[in-house]
């Protein structure tokens, strides 16, 4: 069941390594391009990693992508670029095992619906706070980081999620994960405990988003807490999770791409379409690719190899 | 302002009252949660707004037309769009999961829509904006007539769900499906005609909410999300829960937006969800699931 070979790892790597030259020779459009995928690609893969394991459908990545933004906007003068980060990640930590604790035991349902209002209810504390505490709704950010170091922040930390992801699918807390996404009452029964998995998941992921949206950040140059918590981006990060297949590491950063290109072009063409087109994308992975389009590969090729279907992943599990 | 708090929280409590009955029969009835609930609401009050503004009708005449309009809507979300997924799912949680995604997709589809005709810019009209003194407030009539209609649709809802027996075989597949079945109920038909009947209730809210309040194609979501907290701080499919939760849930509201700050309104509202679902997640009134 748990391999040990090198290659993912190299795999990795090698290309992280290639892709990292590409500032050289873009042009700033198509950096800027590859910035806002890059990102998708870091949130989608985050999500994944709690999600596609634990079944639990998040709506909260933007809370997370919004702590990461504001906290460099309050604290990214004040400190070193690298602690700017680490305290990023922190809060972003410390909110999600504050929520994780509270919700992680409820039903599904209950969990997304919470997740669903708690970007709503952050942005309206935020607001508050600024304007009674602060008496500013807006925040400017001035950090000397161009979009080439931006760039190179994002592939690292891809990357890294990358990395850790491969590694935890090796470990001992990656296998008991399996074993909860497949039939959490047998869990149980092995002594796993399925909550202090998901909170630890839960956790993980939420740090990775935080630290995506503190690296984000100095793109803006201004924020206030409807840019830096649009409920928009959660729904965005779900479905090129989603579109691309849960049950594989690599599948959310497939979907992250895909779609980009389909925003891009669609916000170019039809920019009043955006919503219209989300719906649509929703409802057509449901109906046709309800294991996303790496699912649906693979069910193609176990097919031209007149393989019986057990080459296809199962619900719950990763490889 | 105890007064006017009073007032204005219990003509908003009975909207949403309302609301959350519509999505607790939904819910309920058909066990698959409709996120794309508010959007039938909103597309209702642009419904009117169009209406009223072409024809001069009264708004609340026209819900003649748009009920059955949106009965009609809902029934075949349910019978075109979800029955294939209830049909094909292996496990309620493969099939919960299923319907929130796909209802996701027909809130963005119906909301990308609204968007299109309308754009994004808020709307309003007015009719029976006056002034009426209550004691010592002033409420606008609108608003007044909204919790009266809202009291009537709720009493009439009522009686149709306990006093019939259409009414009584909603209730029994809401109690179980399985049973409900062995008894000669058609589960299919009931749940496609909870849906109708939840979406007309949700598009009557939407009538007299635009009455009196400013609305946006993208405002459906809040109104799903607040009537999704009151079904649940109730317990799924309770109806007089709901109405009460409902009730409460406006009058916190107001209470709020007048006694703290009108900014703070949401999060009050979602700490007090987040507690009822720490300390009874089956809802106030709701029992344990068997």
């Amino acid at each position: 069941m748990i391999s040990r070979s090198p290659t993912p790892y190299v795999g990795i790597l090698a290309v992280a390594g290639t892709l990292a030259l590409l500032p050289l020779y873009a042009s700033s459009y198509q950096l800027a391009f590859a910035i806002g995928l890059l990102n998708f690609a870091v949130l989608a893969t985050a999500w994944g990693l709690f999600s596609g394991p634990t079944r639990y459908v998040s709506l909260a990545s933007v809370v997370f992508f919004g702590i990461g933004s504001y906290t460099v906007a309050i604290v990214g003068e004040v400190m070193p670029w690298p602690a700017v980060l680490l305290v990023a990640a922190l809060i972003g930590g410390a909110v999600a095992l504050v929520v994780g604790l509270a919700t992680l035991r409820l039903a599904g349902i209950y969990f997304v619906i919470f997740t669903f209002g708690l970007s709503e209810m952050v942005r309206q504390l935020v607001t508050w706070y600024e304007v009674n505490v602060t008496l500013s709704i807006g925040r400017y950010i001035f950090l000397d980081i161009t979009q080439t170091q931006i760039f190179w922040q994002l592939l690292a930390l891809l990357a890294i999620v990358m990395l850790g992801a491969v590694a935890l699918q090796r470990s001992r807390l990656g296998f008991a994960l399996r074993v909860i996404g497949g039939d959490e009452t047998m869990a149980r029964h092995f002594g796993l405990n399925p909550t202090f998995a998901k909170l630890a998941l839960f956790v993980a992921s939420s740090m990775i988003m935080a630290l995506a949206g503190a690296i984000m950040a100095p793109r803006w140059t201004y924020i206030d807490p409807a840019i830096a918590f649009n409920i928009t981006l959660s729904f965005q990060v779900v479905i090129m999770a989603l579109l691309g297949g849960m049950h594989r590491i690599y599948g959310p950063m497939l979907g992250a791409i895909l779609m980009t290109f389909l925003f891009e072009a669609l916000s170019n063409h039809f920019p009043q379409a955006f919503s219209l087109m989300l719906g649509l994308v929703f409802i057509v992975i449901v109906y046709l690719l309800p294991n996303g389009i790496v699912g649906r590969l693979e069910e193609g090729l176990a097919r031209t190899r007149r393989k019986p279907a057990t080459a296809s992943a199962k619900v719950g599990e990763r490889t | 302002m105890f007064l006017y708090a009073l007032l204005s929280g219990l003509t908003l409590g009975g909207v949403y009252a309302l609301v959350a009955l519509g999505l607790t029969i939904q819910y309920g009835v058909s066990r698959t949660l409709n996120l794309g609930y508010g959007e039938f609401l909103i597309g209702a009050a642009f419904a009117v707004f169009v209406m009223f503004g072409t024809f001069g009708i009264s708004p609340y005449l026209l819900a003649i037309v748009v009920l059955p309009g949106a009965f009609a809507l809902s029934w075949l979300v349910y019978r075109v769009m979800l029955m294939p997924i209830v049909r094909r799912a292996r496990s309620p949680m493969a099939l919960e999961i299923d319907s929130l995604l796909l209802t996701f997709g027909l809130l963005f589809a119906i909301m990308g829509i609204m968007l299109l005709m309308f754009g994004s810019n808020y709307t309003n009209y007015s009719y029976l904006s006056v002034p009426v003194r209550v004691m010592d407030a002033t409420v606008a009539l609108n608003r007044l007539i909204s919790f009266g209609v809202a009291v009537v649709v709720g009493i009439i809802a009522y009686i149709l769900l306990m006093h019939t027996r259409t009414g009584m075989a909603l209730r029994a597949v809401s109690v179980d499906p399985v049973g409900a079945r062995l008894v000669g109920i058609d589960v299919n038909w009931a749940a496609g005609l909870a849906f109708g009947l939840g979406g007309a209730i949700a598009a009557m809210g939407g009538i007299l909410i635009s009455t009196y309040m400013t609305f946006t194609a993208e405002m459906g979501v809040i109104f799903t999300m607040k009537a999704l907290i009151v079904v649940i701080m109730a317990g799924v499919g309770h109806v007089v829960g709901a109405l009460v939760a409902g009730l409460v849930l406006g009058l916190i509201e107001a209470f709020v937006a007048a006694y703290l700050d009108p900014g703070l309104t949401v999060a009050v509202i979602y700490a007090v969800f987040l507690l009822t679902l720490i300390i009874r997640p089956q809802g106030i009134f709701g029992r344990v699931a068997r």
